[in-house]
């Protein structure tokens, strides 16, 4: 057998290993499977490649990339990464590490697990937090679920038409499979219908009801009251929410909101065309037990000092099988770390400055394109942040054209919403000038 | 391990006034102020640190750690396999990293490239038509085919299948995913040997069965040999089988799924294919499917178009949608780094060496640690506890001392099939060194437990902690800071 490096066997370990198994060849240990299952020829792969190689093969794949100066959102924003967070990331104590079944030899995953748990409690300003799910439209649909398992019988959900479309998609299928009859409150101008809001709950038999915010066009919408009449009818109130703007806004804990659930990317996590990202779950006490996925808490061992452990496991599947608040086993680990480690350099002041210079450069580019003629706020009495949603007025314009044109000068443009009107970002990573440049290609596109 | 480099939490490190952020002041020339009424009333209480004190708190916090690169790591089913440090650095070669997911994409033909080929190799090693990266992890790998299968008997008006059958062996996973997609569950019984109990399944077998989930090799490391027949009868009731790709790594160069009479399969790219664990992720959980259940598969889908350049589309014969976009993407890129850096060659060895290294593990131990199922394993094997059970020192008692020898824990108390289950896998990328050192400490273990079984019970000593009280976590939860000080 010629040996490739990641396999550490000789020749002579391979024998000597067989004359303890008391067989002449490997082959002899899969004398079980049926012959006619075998595989009859190496697959149909490339060869091995070196080193080298795969250097060549992966940046010839990269020149077929071009990465733009974002000015896209929809729930996925290009914030600026410290550049401690990878580096400290790829520690292989932590990387190549599993789930933390062993406390005694795992108190550096339980612990950073536990900050994190404790930070985003905080950000969302409820009582506990998981230990998180694998994005934000998965940690929507197991708030939807879990609402339901709370409820007792009640099977309705309603959910808002401002909450993202993929998200509602990502709800749809899993509302459809488990039983759960999910409506949507429709959106009046921008935001939740409130009137539409009260009839649906009104209508009885509802479990949950989850907003948005921002809500997907980037308005901040006005909870005031919701949580109560929720909670007259014995829904829980679930909130959506970027988790950047957690540092900022009005948290569900505030407005009342029984969970808080959303995609938590924003925190500093690089694109990387999709993931891996972080959704989180968070919830008020009386909801702990309802709580999927995995869970720190702490405690002390033997000889007092102070402890973590996965806690709170009668819950999960391995324990509890079909009867489990979720299947949820592997999440997504590691970026909670990045989350803590995020979330404490930048403190509650470099948040504050993120959400402030992200707003400012948002509401500059906004300024400076209605100042175009081409386009104009779409929901123009509504309060955003750093996102907004814009009409497009210049007859020979549409959304594609706009995001074709930017996109040959190096720009990603936003997120088409119809073809006449896009939705736009903008961050501290967009620059004064990177906005200048943005301005002027539009200018240059005008009829 | 030094059990005196114990770190407070960053709380504790945290000094009012300190930051450790580096943001520009750009000026904008805007104010922008919001309605009173919509804005935070208290101020997040988050850590204030400095960078170095943040560096070292993390730093000190990896030592109290024990990952693959830190040592032998033989946890059943996991398939802790070595890491390559290439595929993290083709991550960055990819240059992904500042890739919108919505871009348009003309301007993301690399990373479609990527994804597109990991499916067509996934598509080769599983022996299916077709696959989906899109599911984050196993367990969402198994509960999307769940939802392909369920798609499957709906599109043909076959609505009374309502039941999912599972071994009693089965990974918890595998029930609570069946029903999250909707189906009730119905257990199978295993035979002495482990394998599935091929007259218990026939007669649970019937038009209202949507589907059998196996793991093969089972959770107790045996091939199921009676795969062809399962499958038969599987498919005679109209039901779908399909493989749960935790226990995939020895089937690589022997067999696939695909060819054993599986229709759909997930894999874990974070067993089989290498990538990081992550401490819990994350990982990924590739779904493939059999011609004939492609449309299936959820949205969105990377096409290829007719001028060889590749688009992105969702289709209304998807069953639906399980993420917000394509998954998680960098675990694909160190997927498809591993493939091509073993290729096709040494990929076809893995399964047979990681076969071995579990053989050799099973002999040299079976005297003193209790076998309850003989034969060649797979990957993985399970012991029933010591065989000298005399002294009271149980599974848990000789995980905790494989701590104090540098060793993590086999899987424990999984399966359920026994009361004492040790659960080892060893993988390919393990030495015959390490596994000589790991058998001379097992062995070390089995004759202490009867000789001085009172030292073996209250293991481990050199851990940072030891014996943390769990029954009290559960009990009286403290699951953030500010609970804790308010303790």
């Amino acid at each position: 057998m010629a040996h490739h490096r990641y396999f550490p066997h000789t020749d002579a370990d391979v024998e000597r290993m067989l004359a303890r198994c008391g067989v002449t060849d490997i082959d002899a240990l899969y004398a079980d499977v049926e012959p006619s299952l075998r595989l009859k020829k190496p697959y149909e792969l490339p060869k091995s490649m070196s080193e080298p190689e795969l250097e060549r093969y992966f940046a010839a794949l990269a020149a077929q990339n071009r990465p733009l100066t974002c000015f896209a959102g929809a729930g996925f924003y290009h914030h600026y990464t410290p550049a401690v967070i990878p580096a400290l990331m790829s520690r292989s104590e932590f990387l190549t590490a599993y789930t933390p079944y062993q406390p005694e030899i795992s108190q550096g995953t339980l612990q950073y697990i536990f900050e994190y748990q404790s930070m985003m409690a905080d950000l969302t300003g409820l009582d506990v937090s998981n230990a998180s799910m694998y994005d934000g439209a998965t940690a929507a649909a197991e708030a939807m679920v879990m609402a339901v398992n709370s409820a007792r019988k009640k099977r309705r959900v309603l959910v808002s038409a401002t909450v993202a479309p993929a998200v509602q998609q990502v709800l749809a299928t899993y509302a459809e499979a488990a039983g759960i009859i999910l409506e949507i409150i429709p959106e009046d101008r921008g935001a939740t219908d409130r009137t539409a809001f009260e009839q649906m709950l009104g209508a009885g038999d509802v479990a949950g009801v989850m907003v948005a915010q921002p809500n997907y066009y980037g308005i901040i919408e006005d909870y005031e009251g919701w949580a109560d009449k929720c909670h007259e009818k014995k829904a829980l109130m679930i909130m959506n929410c970027h988790a950047t703007t957690l540092a900022v806004l009005r948290s569900p804990g505030e407005w009342g909101a029984d969970i808080a659930c959303g995609e938590a990317q924003s925190l500093g996590m690089p694109l990387n065309y999709g993931g891996p990202y972080l959704g989180y779950l968070c919830c008020r006490e009386n909801l702990m037990r309802k709580l999927p996925g995995r869970i720190v808490g702490a405690t002390a061992d033997k000889d007092g000092k102070r402890s973590f452990v996965l806690t709170l496991q009668a819950r999960e599947q391995h324990i509890r099988r079909q009867k489990a608040t979720s299947n949820i086993c592997s999440n997504q680990g590691i970026m909670t770390l990045h989350a803590a480690m995020y979330l404490s350099l930048m403190g509650a002041e470099g948040l504050e400055k993120v959400n402030r210079l992200s707003a400012e450069a948002a509401h500059c580019l906004a300024d400076r394109l209605e100042a175009t003629g081409t386009m104009k706020l779409k929901y123009a009495d509504k309060p955003y942040l750093n996102e907004f949603a814009m009409e497009i007025t210049d007859d020979g314009l549409t959304a594609d054209r706009i995001i074709d044109a930017c996109a040959s000068e190096g720009i990603l443009a936003g997120v088409k919403l119809t073809d006449s009107s896009i939705l736009i970002a903008a961050t501290e990573m967009c620059s004064p000038d990177d906005i200048g440049r943005y301005v002027s290609t539009i200018k240059n596109l005008k009829s | 391990m030094n059990k005196n480099l114990y770190s407070p939490l960053v709380f504790e490190v945290s000094h009012k006034g300190r930051h450790g952020y580096s943001l520009p002041e750009y000026d904008y020339g805007v104010n922008v102020e919001l309605p009173k009424g919509l804005t935070r009333e208290n101020t997040p209480a988050l850590p204030e640190i400095d960078e170095p004190s943040l560096v070292r708190h993390y730093t000190n916090s990896s030592n109290n750690n024990f990952g693959v690169d830190t040592g032998f790591y033989p946890l059943g089913s996991c398939t802790m396999k070595y890491n390559p440090k290439v595929n993290e650095a083709m991550v960055g070669t990819a240059a992904v990293g500042a890739l919108h997911p919505l871009q348009p994409v003309s301007t993301a033909q690399g990373a479609l490239r990527i994804y597109r080929t990991l499916e067509k190799y996934l598509s080769e090693i599983g022996g299916m038509a077709e696959f989906t990266l899109n599911p984050f992890a196993g367990a969402h790998g198994e509960y999307t085919g769940l939802m392909v299968i369920r798609s499957y008997h709906l599109s043909r008006a076959d609505e009374a299948r309502r039941k999912v059958i599972v071994p009693d062996s089965a990974h918890g996973t595998n029930p609570a995913s069946a029903a999250m997609a909707g189906f009730e569950i119905v257990e199978v019984k295993s035979l002495e040997d482990g394998t599935v109990d091929i007259e218990d399944l026939r007669g649970k077998l019937g038009s209202d069965v949507a589907a059998m989930m196996m793991t093969n090799p089972n959770t107790v490391g045996m091939f199921e040999k009676n795969i062809p027949e399962i499958a038969e009868m599987v498919h005679a009731a109209g039901a779908l089988l399909y493989y749960d790709g935790a226990n995939l790594n020895p089937m690589l160069g022997i067999a696939r799924p695909g060819d054993m009479g599986f229709d759909v399969m997930h894999i874990n790219l974070h067993k089989t294919f290498s990538t990081p664990h992550g401490g819990g992720g994350p990982g990924a959980g590739p779904v493939g499917v059999r011609a004939g259940l492609e449309q299936f598969l959820p949205n969105p889908r990377v096409v290829e178009n007719a001028d060889g350049s590749l688009g992105v589309i969702c289709s209304n014969d998807a069953f639906g949608r399980v993420s917000a976009w394509l998954g998680n993407f960098t675990v694909y890129i160190k997927a498809l780094s591993y493939i091509l850096t073993l290729g096709s060659e040494n990929l076809m060895k893995a399964g047979p060496l990681a076969t071995l290294n579990a053989n050799y593990i099973m002999h040299s131990l079976k005297d003193l640690y209790e076998l309850p199922i003989s034969g060649p394993c797979k990957h993985e094997f399970v012991f029933d506890g010591l065989r000298d059970k005399s002294q009271g020192v149980t599974t848990m008692h000789v995980a905790k001392s494989l701590l104090d020898y540098g060793f993590h824990a086999p899987t424990i108390y999984f399966p359920l099939l026994f009361h004492e289950s040790l659960m080892i896998e060893p993988t390919e990328t393990e030495s015959v060194d390490t596994l000589d050192s790991f058998i001379d400490v097992m062995r070390k273990i089995a004759l202490e437990a009867a000789s001085n079984p009172e030292k073996i019970k209250e293991a481990p000593y050199t851990t940072p902690i030891s014996h943390p009280d769990e029954d009290e976590a559960a009990l009286n939860p403290i699951l953030t800071y500010a609970q804790l000080c308010r303790k």
